[in-house]
This record gives structure tokens, sequence and C-alpha cells, in this order.
């Protein structure tokens, strides 16, 4: 047990820093309260420039640009980026989901063809895996894709996906063979979204915004060879793009969420209740305390969790502590920093009263969302009730 | 970074978990809860063998010399088995205040006996006003004798020295010294048994001041959340057999969400507790600036969460969780017990206030 980095991660973390110091660009807090219609060329551009440093896929082989980093370097990796308040990339979906994915199922050809226009940002990925009637039941989804000579004829309906508006490509999970057990007959294509009969719709969520799309299929053709992995074994490829969601890209949240942390502590200093400040109030003192220590907690889970999967090899089921335990205690969180601003936590960011631009009202909205993305809290349980403590499976 | 435990730490648990499985069962932590102290003279010298009663203390008083994330799974383990009787007292309260606070010939004293097994000893904190504040304390020493009561000191009747937290100084005595009266109080866990001890006009020896125990009462802390993740583990390993077993409607309960997702929660509160537990150990042991509040986050969090995972285990077992029969209670009945000791989670979360609320202001006027 040691948590201090290690010669190896400090030469990382440093590196990294002096590089954002010299490149991070100077306009982003003129940019990042845009809409991402308008603000993508420059998330493009600075996906671009990480390229160039080679920080842009620290996780990947370095064969395919990437620096092979360890777990705790790619922790440190997205940590260091949410301390320098560094834009997101472009193509986060195409970095960390699908071109791992790709790399570890494509053909010498695929790679060759889609993992370098990933990493510069040319083709932008979206995933469609979700639809209207599969959601926590995935693997019952229902979008037919039929041979016919040398093509795929796709056809259906997709939700939930993030970036479809904007994406060249799109991993898409389908049905290739209704007749067998619904596990087994799935296939996953690799579909350009310029495609004639694909129709992107914004799908209008419960903040206002659409930060997603439905995705609506008829009649698409895809080349028969744009399979992933094999077919009728979609199911796996699926899978191991999943495993990859609840990677140390937590690490990046984990920082997020402390400086949500000491921006409440602050706010704590400065908000008025019963005519002091709440930092003296002792209630509030209890609940900031015990936000902040379940904040600590999830970095220490992870960290736990990381250091597992570097002596085991593989991400085990025990992950989906953490997705429970992280988006669980942003609920909570949120609720305490509305009881904090107290009348002024509901303004939105369009209200000049907004305390911090709207972010808590729109924080307090948005994490509903969070026990839900990424495979729903009780789905999470059923993974370990059967997965890590061994009870019969439920369905 | 490396969140594991190395060869060693592993082996040590290891060894610890079949020693008190073979010398610690269940049946004798039944059959030392009707007695009086709880304390087993033989399973002691069992554990004196094992080097666990000088576990952190230096080999020059005859201890171990292990760091304090051993000292942690050992008491990982000790809670697991429900270990009943005075080591927690002893090693990890007396012993800790010792290595902290006592001279090079004090240690020798009162240390030494500890790690060879040959004695036994507590810490008396709490007054009437059962703050666990060391500056709270209202009893003192005036020409080197003590008067007063002290209240909820663990396993004083089975301790040949008590170590007693007064106004002016942190002090210890025999326990058989004059002027003192040990009585018991009738506490909820029957496997760590409390006392009044009432001083009158007793001499006492002075060790050092309330300042230095700080170090020592961090460890006991971190030591006591570990003890928890102990309990907390057993509790969700009994359920979850009981679970794969009992049925209902023709079917394993296991096999119900309701029932699954209890053990769910149970495993994330207890793997949680466990990460702050050994985190807390190695702040301590390398003396990080955050051992303060990963002390008390460790404590705060396991001290809720033993609670719920004892609350979820009874629940999960319907009616036979609710038996004398079922060993759950006695996990249950030591949760709260640990949960109070050297402050609970109300109290730790307003000691993690003042460090981590407090210091912002500081800072904020400071910058």
């Amino acid at each position: 047990m040691d948590l201090n980095l290690t010669a190896e991660e400090t030469r990382l973390r440093d590196e990294l820093r002096a590089w954002l110091a010299a490149n991070m660009p100077k306009d982003w807090s003129d940019w990042r309260e845009k809409p991402l219609e308008v603000s993508f060329p420059y998330l493009r551009a600075w996906q671009r420039k990480l390229q160039d440093g080679g920080w842009a896929a620290v996780s990947w082989p370095k064969e395919y640009g990437g620096r092979s980093a360890s777990l705790m370097e790619q922790a440190i990796f997205w940590e260091e980026m949410a301390r320098a308040d560094a834009p997101p990339m472009a193509n986060s979906l195409g970095l960390g989901l699908i071109g791992p994915t790709i790399i570890a199922h494509g053909t010498e050809a695929q790679k060759k063809r889609f993992i370098p226009k990933i990493l510069s940002a040319e083709e932008i990925w979206c995933q469609g895996f979700s639809e209207p009637n599969a959601g926590s039941d995935l693997a019952g989804l229902q979008m037919d894709a039929r041979l016919d000579g040398d093509h795929y004829i796709v056809n259906g309906q997709k939700v939930w996906t993030s970036y479809g508006w904007i994406a060249d490509w799109c991993e898409l999970v389908v049905r290739t063979d209704p007749a067998v057990a619904k596990h087994k007959g799935l296939t996953v294509l690799l579909v350009d979204m310029k495609s004639p009969g694909v129709d992107v719709r914004p799908l209008r969520q419960m903040t206002g915004e659409s930060e997603f799309n439905e995705v609506f299929l008829r009649d698409v053709r895809v080349p028969a060879a744009n399979f992933l992995g094999r077919v009728n074994d979609g199911w796996n490829v699926a899978i191991s793009t999943l495993m990859h969601e609840r990677g140390a890209y937590g690490a990046r949240l984990h920082l997020l969420f402390k400086r949500n942390m000491d921006r409440l502590i602050e706010l704590a200093h400065t908000v008025q209740r019963n005519g002091a400040a709440a930092a003296s109030d002792p209630l509030i003192r209890q609940k900031l305390a015990q936000c902040y220590a379940e904040v600590e907690i999830m970095r220490l889970n992870q960290m736990r969790a990381f250091s597992r999967i570097t002596s085991t090899g593989t991400p085990g089921p025990e992950g989906s502590i953490l997705k429970i335990f992280w988006s669980e205690l942003n609920q909570r969180v949120q609720q305490v920093a509305q009881e904090l601003l107290g009348p002024y936590g509901q303004l939105l960011a369009a209200d000049s009263r907004a305390v911090d631009h709207g972010i808590w009202s729109y924080g307090y909205l948005r994490s509903r969302g969070n026990t839900i993305e990424a495979g729903t809290s009780e789905i999470q349980r059923n993974i370990i009730g059967h997965f890590v403590l061994g009870l019969p499976r439920s369905y | 970074m490396e969140f594991g435990l190395n060869d060693s730490q592993q082996l040590l648990r290891d060894n610890a978990r079949k020693f008190f499985a073979a010398e610690c069962p269940m049946a004798l932590v039944r059959k030392l809860l009707e007695t009086d102290t709880a304390h087993d003279a033989a399973l002691w010298s069992k554990m004196a063998e094992q080097g666990f009663t000088g576990i952190v203390s230096p080999e020059e008083y005859d201890g171990a010399g292990l760091g304090k994330v051993e000292l942690i799974l050992l008491m990982e383990e000790a809670g697991r088995a429900l270990l009943p009787g005075p080591f927690f007292s002893t090693v990890v309260l007396a012993g800790s205040v010792l290595n902290s606070l006592g001279s090079a010939e004090q240690k020798k004293k009162y240390l030494t006996p500890i790690c060879r097994g040959e004695a036994r000893a507590t810490v008396a904190m709490l007054e009437s006003t059962a703050n666990w504040d060391p500056t709270a304390a209202q009893v003192s020493v005036a020409i080197g004798k003590l008067t007063g009561e002290k209240l909820f000191v663990p396993d004083a009747a089975a301790a040949d020295y008590i170590i007693v937290v007064a106004r002016n100084g942190v002090y210890i005595t025999g326990a058989k010294a004059p002027g003192i009266q040990i009585a018991p109080m009738s506490g909820m866990d029957l496997t760590r048994k409390l006392y009044t001890v009432r001083f009158d006009g007793t001499p006492v020896e002075k060790l050092g001041e309330l300042a230095g125990l700080s170090p020592a009462l961090d460890l006991a802390t971190a030591a006591l959340a570990a003890e928890l993740v102990g309990g907390m583990q057993r509790t969700l390993d009994i359920t979850v057999e009981y679970a794969k077993t009992r049925k209902q409607f023709g079917k394993p309960i296991g096999i119900f969400q309701a029932v699954q997702h209890q053990c769910a929660d149970m495993y994330l509160e207890t793997e949680s507790s466990r990460s702050a537990a050994y985190y807390a150990a190695w702040t301590l042991e390398v003396d990080a600036p955050d051992s303060a509040a990963a002390v008390s986050i460790a404590k705060m969090y396991a001290s809720d969460a033993a609670r719920t995972v004892g609350n979820r285990g009874i629940q999960v077992h319907g009616g036979m969780g609710f038996t004398w029969e079922n060993d759950l209670h006695l996990y249950y009945r030591r949760a709260k017990s640990t949960e109070t000791m050297l402050g609970d989670a109300t109290f730790h979360r307003e000691r993690l206030a003042r460090l981590v609320i407090d210091s912002a202001a500081r800072s904020a006027k400071s910058a």
C-alpha cells in the first residue's frame, strides 16, 4: 500500500502539467457556455492539439498513437485535465469507448481505416445501443439487420444517442439472427451516419437541453464487411465497449465533485442561514462534512478498484459499486447544495440572481439522470447481487 | 500509486483470520459473553504467542514493530471474529497512548508486559458529560493523587493498569491501587464490557500532556473503524449465505431483487468503509497531512455503515434475524458500542467540519 505517486507517475503528471500550462487555450471561458453546435469546431481543434502533444488517447497502445498508460496513469491524466479545467475532447466516445473496442475486435483494415481519424477528430463517433424497448434489458434490442447480397439492410430505432447529430460513424448493435436466444443473435456494425435512411432527431431531456438524440434507420444499406468482431457475437463486443465506460474516466468525475464540494464550502461562508453564515449552522456543517467524506471515499474506492484491476488484469463486476456510489452521491450533494442556497437554488442560468450562473439548479435536475445512464442503480445492484455475491439470477 | 496489500500484509491477514477461526469460534464468543469480563486467559496467551499483543510496539519493548496498516488488518480480523475481551483496550488504546506519551522507562515498565501478554490495560476517558474531546476532562490530579469518576471505561475489570485522561495531563495507575473502585455498566455489547471507575485519592504517575494524545487516539479511532469493517464483512457473509439457502415461495430468497439489493448495499457500504479505514491507516503510517481528516472520515462512515449493514442483515434474515440464537445481533450490539466509542459519526463530522470548513474560512481571509 503506497498512495504516493511513483517516480514514473510523477513524471507523467509533471509532463502533462507543463504541456497544459503551455497549451491550454486562453479563451475557453468564452466558449464553454455556448451550445455544443457552436463550440464543436473549437473542441475538434483542441483534440487535435492534444493529439499533437500525444495526449488524446493515453490509454491506447503506443502503436495506435496512445501511451499505453496504466489505469493509475489514466486517472492522473483525467485528474490533471480536470484540475486545469481543460475543455472536453470533441470525439470523447470515439476515444474512450469505440476506439478501444475497434482496437480489441477490429480487423487490421478496420483499424487502419478508422483509428487515425478517431484520434484526429476528423470522424466523430456515436454509440447505437439503447432502443425504446431495450434499456436495462439491452440484449432484447430489436433493430433488424438482414443480409441482402453484400449489404445488410437495417431498420429500427435507437435512443439516448450522444453526439448523434454530429457523428460521422456509429457503433451500432443490431439483431442479425432473430431465431436464436436473444444474446446470441446480435452483431455490431460500423455504420456511416451519412448513409441514406439515417434520420437523427434531438431528444429533449428534463433539463431542457438535448444532450442526446433519437436515431431512426429506414432501409439503411451497410456493407456486409462492416461488422466488428464476429457476426452474431455482438453481445461480447458491446460488453467490451461498456466495460470501458467504467474506466479511469471516473477520476475526472471525482475532481469535478471535489470542485463542487470546495465551492459549496466557500458558499457556506457567504450564504446566510438564520441570520448567520451557513458555515456556522450545525446542521449544514454535518451535511457538508458528510458530502466531503463521501467525495473522498469515492476517490478511495476508485483507487482500490484500479489497484485490483491492475493486479488481476480485468475490470470485474465489483466496479458496479463505483457507479452506484458516484451517481447517488452526486444526487445527495446536489440536494445539500439546494438546502444551502435556499430559494436561490432554483434559479436558472437565465436569472441574473442565479448563484454561479445556475450550475446548481442545472446540477440538481441533471443528477437525476446519473442513476439511470450507463446502467441504472437497479441493474448495478443486480450485477453485485449475482456476479459478486453469487446470489441466484433474478431474471 | 498502489492501494492493495503487499504479500506480507496479505499473509498477516490470512494468518490472523485462520487463527481467530480456530481459536475464537462463535461457541467461545458465546461462552465468554456470559462471563464477567469476557476475557479468556488461554486465548490471550495464544494471541501473545502470535505477536498480536505487541503488533505495533517497538521491538525494544518486545513488540513486533509492525506498521499501522498491519494493525488495521489485525483489527479487521478481530472484528470479523467478534473477538471478546480487552484486546482493543490493551493493545490499541492503552498501547498507543503508552507508545506516544510514555518515557523510555515507562514503556519498559508498562508496555513491555503488554507486548509479552503478561498485562492488560485500558484508558479511562469519559466522564458524566460523555464528551470525547480529551480537553473536556474534569477530573484532576493534585500532589500526585487523583479523585473523581470515569464512565464507559472498556475492560477495566480485566486491566492491570488504568490510564486516566485528566484535566492536567495523562496519568497511569495500577488497577488495584488504593482508592480505586471498579463497577460494571450494563452495556448492549456483551463482548467488550464497560465499567465505571471511581478514584479517591489514588496515587498516579504522569505519562504526559493532553496535547500529545491525538496520534494515539487517531490510531485507536482508525482501528475501531477497521474492527467495524470486519464485523460488517461477517454480517454480509452470513446474510448472503442465508439468502442462498433459505427458501420461500419454493425459491431461495436471494433470487428476489428486494433481497439482492439489500445485500448489494451491504457490500457497497462494507467496501467503502474498508477503503476509508485502510486509507486512514496509511495516512497515519506515513504521517500524511490529511491524517486527522482521513481518520474522522473512516470512523464516521464506518460507524453509520455498520449500523445500516446490521439493519439490512437482520431484515434479510426475517424472523430468524430477531432470535437470540442467530449471531447477527452480537455483531449489531458490538457495532453500536464501537459506533459511539471515541466519537460517533456526528462527532467526527463536526471534527471534519472544523478541519475542512473552518480552515477554508481561514485561508480565504489570509488570501
